[in-house]
């Protein structure tokens, strides 16, 4: 009888209010779409010019003001929400589980999105591709280099940028600036973009002194701050003296770098202001022109399943689909002058960055004298090699 | 810039050392918070949340004030604040889990979400800027070799946390109050017989704990990586609130096995980098095979964890 004490209700009570509790929780649980909701992302209300709207929803596999991937997408998105017709929903980290199934299930049936840029690599297979062939009509768009055409459904899509080519001029700057010829990089996972962008960094940097070398760490996760720090202090230990990375959030690499005053270069977004001394130049991405062209399409009704997109959009400097961070106050004259006729060579065609001859690191042979990889070339998207000069293994 | 000189092979053993000194802190602060906590009876998974929520504050705080007090003192305003903040998340969980019929593994649980949920909301405008760190003693200016210098600059904090850890144990086996601690821990009921308050001993140990484990956060965002990040903890908390059984509720146990695991975590990029590139999975996975290895040789069917508090887990 100790239990009156304390909750004074009958047994009737107590069950229908835990009832109730249930229903609102489920109900919120299913509308809230999750544990991130932004401002932009209101819950469905049905209101009248939600017909005409074309509902676009964003998922990222991280916090959205990240200084990194996640921030360089939302910026976009925030640019694309700009385009009249368009309404945005978005939830940020969302895991590469079943649990981005969730999120998309939600955004297609509860807010009514038509369209859905699940930006990280992982979501694809099987995600995206479960989704896709569950709801025909729903548009998604994959940031990176999965999408086969006649092999995957008419209404995916696939966007990217060839950053390796930004990559390639931060390694023409870190080339010059080198004093011990050899180069670090902090890597994630072993997936094609990340080796593309470590062997576009490598080259750019043995077109200056051809006997330079790259270190490769790789952390085995997008974010894991701890793990990266300790890389790039086993990496400066080793008398490294430029550190590049491919994570989510370069902010820990680079303020790492600084603080053991070694140069550092960036990725995804600018970071020259963490790190005064040291900072070099970055690798950017720009979504901002090519979220917003997409979304003018999709306002004038244009899909890919009726052909009136392309299944594969791709971009470099030229399209203005990636960037070079500002130079920082380190940089040589001599290294920006290469560095810009680099950039002005690659957004001209004139410099092709794979062509032969070229070996792997275990000595086997890419590409024979005379044959070249354009940078449009799908064989670059399925890269699993490092090229010669690079440290590291992709078979952990 | 320097030109560092290459280090080769001597750079494996130099940067677990590194990585000990430099990435044990939280570990050891969060586990001693729960050995304190698992002391008087309750387990408090909660911390990993207050762990978050004490790198938010510290971080956050250290940025706020640094015009006013300057950059020296501003990063310890932040190990205070992240104390407090870990304090009050610890009176709610204590209050919660001392009702009756709560369970406090549930109870904890939601104390991660409440505490990892605020401290992302709060943090949101401290992601981008930077903070001013906590100094650190350089004991490593006798070396020519920047790489060792580099290792050897040493956190206060840490050094803080390796004098709490036998200075608990003594409080534990030879004071009064850590005999009551440990009769609230034992047996709740000859407790209550002796006439000491249940409710009231349980309640400090947790509070205190979470004191501990808030500053843990704030060596994680003032010290090392030194960042504010949603995922600054990658699940920090709830490894070290595991290291207090595998380092059977012993504070000075608990202070190796924090070394251990904050050593393993350089085992990884270490070996990488001097070109042993193969198995690196398997090397990141270290800290966690190692644990399962010493918990199946030391587990036996026959009895009970040595040194588990006999109400840990009851619902007494």
């Amino acid at each position: 009888m100790r239990d009156r004490k304390f909750v004074p209700l009958t047994r009737r009570q107590i069950i229908r209010g835990l009832l109730a509790t249930s229903a609102f929780g489920i109900t919120t649980k299913l509308a809230g779409c999750g544990s991130s909701p932004s401002p932009n992302s209101p819950a469905t209300d049905g209101s009248a010019n939600a017909a005409e709207e074309v509902v676009v929803g964003f998922i990222y596999v991280g916090p959205k003001d990240d200084f990194g991937y996640n921030q360089a997408h939302a910026e976009g998105a925030a640019a694309m929400a700009q385009v009249p017709g368009i309404k945005l929903v978005e939830e940020a980290s969302v895991p590469e589980t079943a649990a981005v199934l969730e999120t998309m299930r939600s955004m297609i049936e509860i807010d009514g999105a038509k369209v859905l840029f699940p930006t990280s690599f992982g979501y694809f297979d099987p995600y995206i591709l479960e989704m896709a062939q569950e709801f025909p009509d729903v548009q998604f768009f994959h940031a990176g280099g999965l999408y086969q055409a006649g092999v995957h459904p008419d209404n995916v899509g696939s966007y990217f940028s060839y950053i390796g080519e930004a990559q390639y001029v931060a390694g023409v700057v870190a080339g010059h600036m080198t004093q011990t010829g050899q180069l670090g990089f902090v890597a994630a996972k072993p997936i094609p973009q990340v080796l593309q962008n470590i062997n576009s960094f490598t080259l750019g940097a043995k077109s200056i002194k051809p006997d330079i070398t790259t270190q490769v760490i790789f952390t085995g996760d997008w974010a894991l701050p701890v793990k990266e720090a300790e890389a790039t202090n086993s990496l400066a230990d080793q008398g490294i003296d430029v550190i590049n990375c491919h994570v989510d959030s370069p902010k820990v690499v680079i303020e790492t770098a600084e603080r053991r005053g070694v140069y550092s270069s960036g990725y995804h977004a600018n970071q020259g202001p963490l790190a005064p001394n040291g900072f070099l130049t970055g690798a950017e991405w720009d979504w901002i022109s090519i979220y917003t062209g997409l979304a003018e399409q999709f306002v004038a009704g244009k899909t890919l399943m009726a052909g009136d997109i392309d299944h594969i959009l791709r971009g470099g400097l030229a399209e203005q689909f990636c960037k070079i961070s500002p130079y920082g106050s380190a940089v040589t004259a001599a290294a920006k002058a290469d560095a810009e006729a680099a950039r002005e060579a690659l957004i001209s065609g004139e410099l092709v960055i794979y062509k032969g001859e070229l070996r792997d690191n275990n000595g086997n042979v890419i590409l024979a004298d005379g044959e070249q990889y354009e940078q449009t070339n799908v064989e670059l998207e399925k890269m699993n090699w490092f090229i010669e000069g690079v440290k590291g293994s992709i078979d952990g | 810039m320097t030109t560092e000189t290459s280090l080769g092979l001597w750079g494996i053993p130099l940067g677990i050392l590194a990585g000990t000194l430099r990435g044990s802190a939280p570990f050891l602060f969060v586990s001693l918070g729960e050995c304190l906590t698992e002391k008087s009876g309750k387990i408090n998974l909660g911390l990993e949340g207050t762990l978050l929520m004490g790198a938010m504050s510290a971080y956050g705080v250290s940025f706020l004030t640094q015009n006013t007090v300057g950059e020296f003192w501003a990063p310890w305003l932040g190990v205070l604040a992240a104390g407090v903040s870990g304090m009050l998340l610890g009176v709610i969980y204590g209050w919660l889990a001392q009702q009756h019929r709560v369970n406090d593994v549930a109870t904890g649980i939601a104390m991660i979400i409440l505490g990892s949920g605020l401290a992302f909301f709060l943090g949101k405008p401290f992601i981008q800027p930077q903070a001013p760190q906590l100094f650190t003693f350089r004991w490593g200016s006798w070396s020519d070799i920047p790489a060792v210098q580099a290792a050897l600059k040493v956190s206060p904090l840490f050094l803080l946390g390796v004098a709490i850890a036998p200075l608990l144990q003594w409080v534990f086996r030879s004071t009064r109050w850590g005999l009551y601690i440990r009769a609230v821990g034992d047996s709740p009921q000859s407790a209550r017989a002796m006439g000491i308050s249940v409710f009231k001993v349980r309640m400090f140990s947790i509070v205190v704990g979470s004191f501990l484990a808030g500053i843990g956060g704030a060596c994680l965002s003032l010290y090392y990586p030194g960042v504010w990040t949603e995922r600054i903890s990658s699940g920090q908390g709830l490894m070290a609130v595991a290291l207090v059984i595998f380092a059977r509720w012993n504070p000075v146990q608990c202070l190796w096995a924090s070394l251990l695991f904050g050593g393993t975590q350089a085992i990884g990029p270490a070996f990488q980098s001097v070109g042993i590139d193969s198995y690196y999975y398997l090397f990141n996975a270290a800290p966690y095979i190692l644990t399962l290895l010493i918990m199946v040789i030391t587990c036996s069917p026959k009895r009970t964890l040595v040194g588990a508090p006999g109400a840990l887990g009851t619902d007494e």
